[in-house]
């Protein structure tokens, strides 16, 4: 005769993917290598924020690319004339990248490239405010942007990408003046929910703000930098 | 779109247990608990989940969703409160910033309901 039994799991839905974004990490940190997962809508600026980023940083960072797009490698293209190496990926249906396909994506990088040498990894997530905030890559810290057009209430329409973000960009605030945007309403939207994220208001067009953001992008590989064992410092 | 993801990570979670399992029982019921303060529709999942497992070990298991609210934990006024989503996340009473989560980011599996022959527990 069947009977009904009941099996307690408490396992998180998450789980695996969490274990292969620790797993990631810990390939950057023994590398010294600073990840950030760069996220936001589709068309707020990513590409344009990491070209304008490669220009001016690659001098003095060594940085390369995980690019994640849903068909095409129009993205990586863009990027690959800055001269850092950029890992297409490719992420078919899926509308966010995983840790799994990162992981891919690092172990790829490091048959054509020494990781050690770098300093830094710039993850341009696939164009989506929802999915992407679920599922951690590896990083060590999320920089989301919202662009001036997509208008103040988008943080408290999408909350967990803009809860989570340790950096936020708000971009093209070169259009700021033909859009009726209110700054500190954006601004204060996100506090609301997120009270110590770094805010940065930037235009790729103008430049207005970049130094600012690059200043961040320092600060983050040198906080790692400074946090690692003094036996792999070179 | 995610759902579908969230749904294949759904089925590799009771995969692995069933694995496990010596008789890999059928199983009737899986429990899951959904926060409310996370990017998943418990609808879609439903339909994904249906979808998604036609012709497996899991074709016609029902998926049980739980949804748990927001909860915050505001320290000025040391109490929790509900933060009114897509509205104001901030403390209603004091306007400080929602910090601590007490609840609403759960995606988990709970329990899951099988038959077995009777005596073997």
């Amino acid at each position: 005769m069947h009977q009904i039994f009941d099996a307690a799991l408490e396992i998180n839905l998450l789980h695996a993917n969490q274990e292969g974004a620790d797993h990631n990490r810990e390939h950057f940190d023994r590398w010294g290598i600073t990840c950030l997962n760069v996220m936001s809508s589709p068309g707020a600026g990513k590409t344009a924020l990491l070209e304008r980023t490669l220009a001016a940083l690659r001098r003095e960072l060594k940085i390369a690319v995980i690019e994640g797009d849903m068909t095409t490698e129009l993205d990586a293209e863009r990027l690959r004339q800055y001269q850092v190496p950029v890992i297409a990926i490719n992420t078919g249906r899926s509308c966010h990248l995983d840790s799994k396909m990162v992981s891919g994506g690092i172990h790829r990088f490091a048959q054509d490239y020494d990781p050690a040498e770098f300093d830094l990894v710039l993850v341009e997530n696939v164009g989506n405010l929802v999915c992407p905030a679920e599922f951690e890559v590896g990083e060590h810290a999320k920089v989301a942007l919202l662009s001036v057009t997509e208008g103040e209430d988008k943080p408290l329409k999408y909350p967990v990408m803009f809860q989570e973000a340790d950096c936020l960009l708000i971009t093209k605030i070169d259009l700021a003046p033909y859009l009726e945007v209110d700054f500190n309403q954006i601004m204060a939207n996100v506090r609301q929910m997120n009270p110590h994220v770094t805010i940065i208001p930037v235009s790729t067009k103008t430049g207005e703000g970049l130094e600012a953001w690059f200043e961040w992008v320092r600060s983050q590989t040198n906080k790692l930098r400074l946090a690692a064992p003094v036996s792999t410092v070179h | 779109m995610h759902e579908t993801d969230m749904t294949k990570a759904l089925i590799v979670t009771v995969q692995n247990w069933w694995n496990e399992q010596p008789d890999h029982p059928k199983i009737s019921q899986v429990h899951l608990t959904v926060g409310q303060f996370t990017c998943v529709e418990p609808a879609s999942l439903q339909f994904a989940f249906e979808v998604q497992t036609r012709n497996t070990f899991l074709e016609g298991a029902e998926l049980v969703i739980r949804e748990v609210p927001l909860i915050a934990f505001c320290h000025r006024c040391q109490r929790e409160y509900r933060p009114e989503i897509g509205v104001q996340y901030a403390c209603s009473v004091c306007q400080s910033p929602m910090e601590d989560i007490c609840s609403g980011r759960e995606l988990k599996v709970d329990r899951i309901e099988y038959a077995a022959e009777s005596g073997r527990v």
